[in-house]
């Protein structure tokens, strides 16, 4: 079982939300968060002072996935994030220890 | 020259009042926009009061209220050149018409109007709009559009008005007006990127409802003023405005109820606008429980003409040409039915007072030419403008918001991230 986290842009959402359900992959869960990589941020300025602000409003996707599916899930959210400039994000998959369902105590790959 | 201290004295407290409506236009508008557009939306709108008060000044007043015939109005009162005079009598105020206020009153509160109309646009270009093009048009449209057409139905030597069209606060000027002009701006700068298939949900509905408050109080100067007189009048156009606001809340949630299952809190705010928008022309001449009808009968149908947008597939984004564009025409052609000399002896009687189809004859005129002027010039002004400093923001900027972009500023800096560094020293 494998956890793959996504960061991209706030506005590719939906179009990574739809790549994703036509896997027809169980769930996601998405946050907003800020950050920065390469792009930079922006400039606010505030009765003539000027403030950078380095942290990019970014929206972060977790999908868990079987090990035979993570390469589908992963070229999905790459294919469908992608916009070919700077601040795209990034795709890493982590390997998940254990699993379990709350409602009926299903583990493992059962619960996914 | 004698001035009636009383009327003069709601006249002043009228400007004021209808002055408030714009930043009250501007947080039901702010509402409805993603977090990332607010401020655009609020500085497209407070600018108005700027850039319009300046123009009014310098040029707006003249071009409305000169004496240059039925279409357009001169330069004479080019910077109010004039116009502190008391005993300046404005073209074609004589006889039964004549100001019982100074003109220089009548100056300020006519340039309050002159201040909300083009800011009525902004709902319908929400989002994308670069603020200098914004800018450029606003200026254009206010003394190339507004001007003339406030002359033609508010000047007693307009043309709509001397045919005998009416118009008690700006039905045909301020909200058909900016309705068909909302609607050209539309057609020549697109929709937004993604609409209608992604959502885009009102930020912050409570800012709606408060701006709704402001506008519904301030309403009250824009038409219990325009009887220019504290008597009667006025107060019979006080209650015909918040008659036709309470009735067209009531219409807008009613049809809202049956045809989609909620009553909203967005629809309240919507309808009371609509009764507020088709009240507007028929404010002083009309009595009874005529208010009542004209503002029910808009609240429905502004809902359903709403949906328009999605079967044309243009993205009148706040539903400007959905509630001002046809709740004025609705509020401009149902005068010619509700019309009656018993309260207003200086207007007319609509068809269901005995006055034949004369009146909705005139109305359907002045509906027509608004329409068709407003229409083209403002779309030929957006056009020109967009093909020289645009009008439109760069996708990337319209993904990253109005608010950074254009003005460097956020509206909500609500966490504590410390993310901030300050430049220089």
């Amino acid at each position: 079982m494998k956890l793959v986290t996504a960061i991209i842009k706030p506005f590719k959402l939906d179009d990574v939300k739809e790549s994703l359900k036509s896997l027809e992959v169980q769930g996601m869960t998405v946050s907003e968060v800020q950050g920065f990589g390469r792009q930079r941020g922006h400039t606010e300025v505030y009765r003539g002072a000027e403030y950078t602000v380095d942290f990019v409003p970014k929206v972060r996707v977790e999908v868990l996935a079987d090990d035979a599916d993570v390469g589908d899930v992963v070229d999905a959210l790459v294919g469908a994030a992608r916009t070919d400039k700077i601040g795209d994000g990034k795709v890493w998959v982590t390997t998940i220890e254990h699993l379990v369902r709350i409602r009926t105590g299903e583990m493992g790959p059962d619960a996914l | 020259m004698e001035f009636d201290t009383g009327n003069t004295a709601w006249v002043l407290t009228s400007a004021a009042l209808v002055l408030f409506m714009t930043p009250g236009l501007a947080f039901f508008y702010a509402g409805m926009v993603r977090s990332k557009n607010v401020l655009g939306m609020l500085m497209q709108n407070f600018f108005s009061m700027g850039l319009v008060s300046v123009l009014w000044a310098v040029v707006g007043f003249s071009i409305a209220f000169g004496d240059g015939g039925g279409w357009i109005g001169n330069f004479d009162f080019v910077g109010l050149k004039g116009v502190g005079d008391a005993a300046l009598q404005l073209p074609g105020y004589a006889g039964p018409l004549a100001l019982t206020v100074p003109p220089i009153v009548f100056c300020i509160y006519q340039m309050m109007f002159a201040v909300i109309t083009p800011a009525l646009i902004t709902g319908a270009i929400a989002d994308r709009v670069k603020f200098a093009g914004w800018v450029v048009f606003l200026g254009l449209w206010l003394v190339l559009v507004y001007a003339p057409v406030a002359h033609w139905v508010f000047s007693p030597t307009g043309w709509l008005f001397q045919r005998g069209a009416l118009d008690f606060a700006g039905g045909t000027v301020v909200h058909i007006n900016a309705g068909i002009a909302a609607l050209a701006v539309v057609l020549v700068i697109g929709k937004r990127k993604g609409w209608p298939r992604e959502a885009m949900p009102p930020h912050s509905l409570p800012l709606t409802l408060l701006g709704t408050g402001i506008l519904w109080f301030g309403w009250f100067g824009f038409n219990a003023g325009s009887a220019l007189s504290a008597g009667n009048l006025a107060g019979q156009a006080l209650l015909n405005t918040h008659l036709a606001a309470a009735a067209g809340m009531l219409g807008w949630l009613l049809v809202e109820r049956v045809k989609d299952g909620h009553a909203t809190t967005l629809g309240a705010a919507s309808g009371a606008v609509a009764g507020l928008v088709a009240i507007t022309p028929c404010a002083g001449f009309v009595g009874g429980i005529a208010p009542i009808i004209i503002g029910f009968v808009a609240g429905g149908a502004c809902l359903l003409a709403i949906r328009f947008k999605f079967k044309f597939g243009y993205d009148d984004s706040l539903d400007v040409v959905g509630v001002h564009l046809v709740g004025g025409i609705i509020g401009s052609v149902l005068l010619g039915f509700f019309a009656d000399t018993a309260v207003n002896e200086g207007g007319a009687d609509g068809l269901l007072f005995g006055g034949g189809a004369t009146l909705l004859n005139n109305q359907f005129v002045a509906v027509g030419a608004t329409l068709v002027f407003s229409g083209v010039l403002s779309f030929v002004l957006a056009k020109v403008v967009d093909s020289t400093i645009g009008l439109r923001v760069s996708p990337d900027d319209e993904a990253a918001g109005l608010d950074t972009t254009q003005h460097a500023e956020a509206a909500y800096n609500l966490g504590d991230f410390g993310s901030m560094g300050r430049i220089g020293t």
